[in-house]
């Protein structure tokens, strides 16, 4: 076998990219991080909580050093509409605890953190440096990657993409499926809004670095999507993710939608006065199962957002755990090929297996209906409306008329809301077999 | 509704650090927009970079872009628009606090 660079290239310093790089270094070998940003984390951005748990195996003891802004200790899921809410809020005293929940934190910062990592275990970080296509044998095998660097070509035995939502490295490779196309995207915008410390854990009802994530669905009018707002020490998050598809069609601006939620009754207390400090945009992939592709090529593996792996699952929605869990079993599953000189596709077909036997997939195959439940027409446009109606007039006092009894106002509110028995019947049964 | 303005366009897209590289990541066929009807594009940019023109095509301005890939998603014309990232350490570059 002919002598290359590096053992491994892995594309992207993101969470996957840091955790594959982290996990083959930790196993002895030669590593290559190449970052098309000036630094780790300098493209990316997320609506706003990590669960790092599955840091623990690479990391231990990560929250007494991973950049943290708060740990995410009220968890509130909001219905809405122009003139309601209904909220979900539970709060724990256990999330605010070693080894925590979730937590929120400033991408450029955590990513940073993260391939700072990878590069102390021995893996070399190499930034301002843009992956231009993969290079590759006679036989389609990938053989390393090409940048934008004079005489740039690196070499490589095994390249691992984690080039992020647009992976242009497994688009070449041809593992993307031919049905994903914009309908499986959502475009995720957001304002970072300054405000003093003490006045959000007045608004928000939190001490110390407890923190708030806040998910809300029926918040972006007609283009399907939802909204999220978070807190940071002295800022916090507010921003809407948008179907793309449904965002092209209708004539709502991205920025106007976040505007009408930051307008919104329930939400202006809480955002009041505040100044947007960046504003920020990219892409998620969020149709689940249903979009993940071929998951290894000769010589090729890939993680994270290249691979799909973000849930948007409604009351779940989660991605840089994803991102790091992957990124660390395709590090994993690279080291075993690595060591029986086997890189081909088969060789590495032990990727897909570990993500099969964990979370990662076993997620995603679980609730592969739920995104599309989710994002439908259904529960975005009129069941919101349908759910705040029925708690109006169950909490509302209508006297002197009697109480109508909640069994009456379901029938009342559901016809009212033009929603059909049989496509109720289908999500109820959609949402149980996903959720239950 | 507001209780307080909005910020202008303008001021939302100076929060944004952008190291501006000369060449162009993005370029978009004008001439292809011609006879799209939809032009996704224009509302659906988070940094509002398509401007549909007076005769039916867009100019684009490729400075500010967050490279997020809505532009080409959306489109429905093949070949209007060629995506590419920006040369190495250029482009958005988000804040480190």
């Amino acid at each position: 076998m002919s002598a290359t660079d590096f053992d491994v290239v892995v594309v992207g310093a993101g969470p996957a990219g840091s955790c594959a790089a982290l996990s083959l270094a930790k196993a002895g070998h030669s590593v290559l991080l190449v970052e098309r940003g000036p630094f780790a984390g300098s493209k990316n951005m997320y609506g706003g909580v990590v669960y790092p748990r599955i840091l623990d195996a690479l990391i231990p003891n990560w929250w007494e050093e991973a950049p943290i802004q708060r740990w995410v200790t009220r968890r509130q899921t909001m219905v809405m509409t122009p003139t309601q809410s209904l909220t979900i809020d539970y709060r724990s005293d256990t999330w605010g605890k070693p080894p925590y929940n979730g937590a929120t934190a400033y991408r450029p910062d955590f990513d940073f953190w993260l391939a700072g990592k990878a590069e102390a275990a021995g893996a070399q970080l190499v930034c301002s440096t843009t992956v231009t296509g993969l290079l590759r044998d006679g036989k389609g095998k990938t053989i390393g990657v090409r940048t934008d660097r004079p005489d740039g070509d690196i070499t490589a035995r095994l390249v691992i993409a984690c080039d992020g939502v647009n992976s242009f490295l497994a688009k070449e490779a041809g593992l993307y499926r031919s049905d994903v196309d914009a309908s499986s995207f959502t475009l995720g915008v957001k304002e970072t809004i300054a405000l003093p410390t003490d006045v959000i854990n007045e608004r928000f009802g939190v001490r110390g670095r407890e923190g708030v994530d806040i998910e809300i669905i029926g918040c972006t009018g007609e283009v399907n999507g939802g909204g999220f707002i978070y807190t940071n020490l002295d800022t916090i998050g507010v921003g809407v993710v948008l179907k793309l598809s449904k965002l092209g069609a209708q004539r709502q601006r991205p920025e106007e939608i976040i505007a009408n939620l930051k307008a919104h009754p329930s939400i202006a207390p809480l955002v009041e006065g505040g100044e947007v400090k960046e504003y920020s945009a990219h892409l998620i992939p969020e149709a689940g199962y249903d979009m993940i592709p071929t998951l290894a090529g000769d010589g090729l593996l890939i993680a994270g957002d290249a691979a799909g792996l973000c849930l948007a699952a409604g009351i779940w929605l989660e991605g840089v755990n994803f991102a790091l869990a992957s990124g660390m079993y395709a590090g994993d599953a690279a080291a075993d090929a690595l060591r029986s000189d086997d890189t081909s596709a088969a060789g590495l077909a032990g990727y897909r297996q570990r993500l099969e036997r964990t979370f990662v997939l076993k997620d995603h195959a679980k609730l592969r209906h739920i995104p599309h439940l989710v994002l439908g027409d259904r529960l975005q446009q009129e069941y919101p409306q349908m759910v705040a109606n029925i708690v109006e007039r169950m909490f509302g006092v209508d006297n002197p008329r009697p109480k109508p009894g909640i069994r009456r106002i379901l029938t009342q509110e559901r016809r009212r809301a033009g929603i059909r028995w049989r496509d109720l019947a289908k999500d109820t049964w959609t949402a149980m077999r996903g959720f239950g | 509704m507001n209780r307080w303005p909005e910020i202008s366009f303008e001021d939302r897209m100076s929060t944004v650090h952008f190291d501006v590289h000369e060449r162009a990541h993005i370029t978009v066929d004008g001439d292809s927009c011609h006879g799209c009807t939809t032009k996704a594009c224009v509302v659906a940019c988070p940094a509002n970079l398509f401007v549909p023109t007076s005769d039916g095509g867009i100019v684009f301005n490729y400075e500010q872009c967050f490279e997020c890939g809505t532009c080409y998603m959306v489109c429905n014309v093949e070949g209007a628009i060629t995506w590419t990232y920006p040369d190495g350490g250029h482009g958005v570059v988000f804040r480190r606090t």
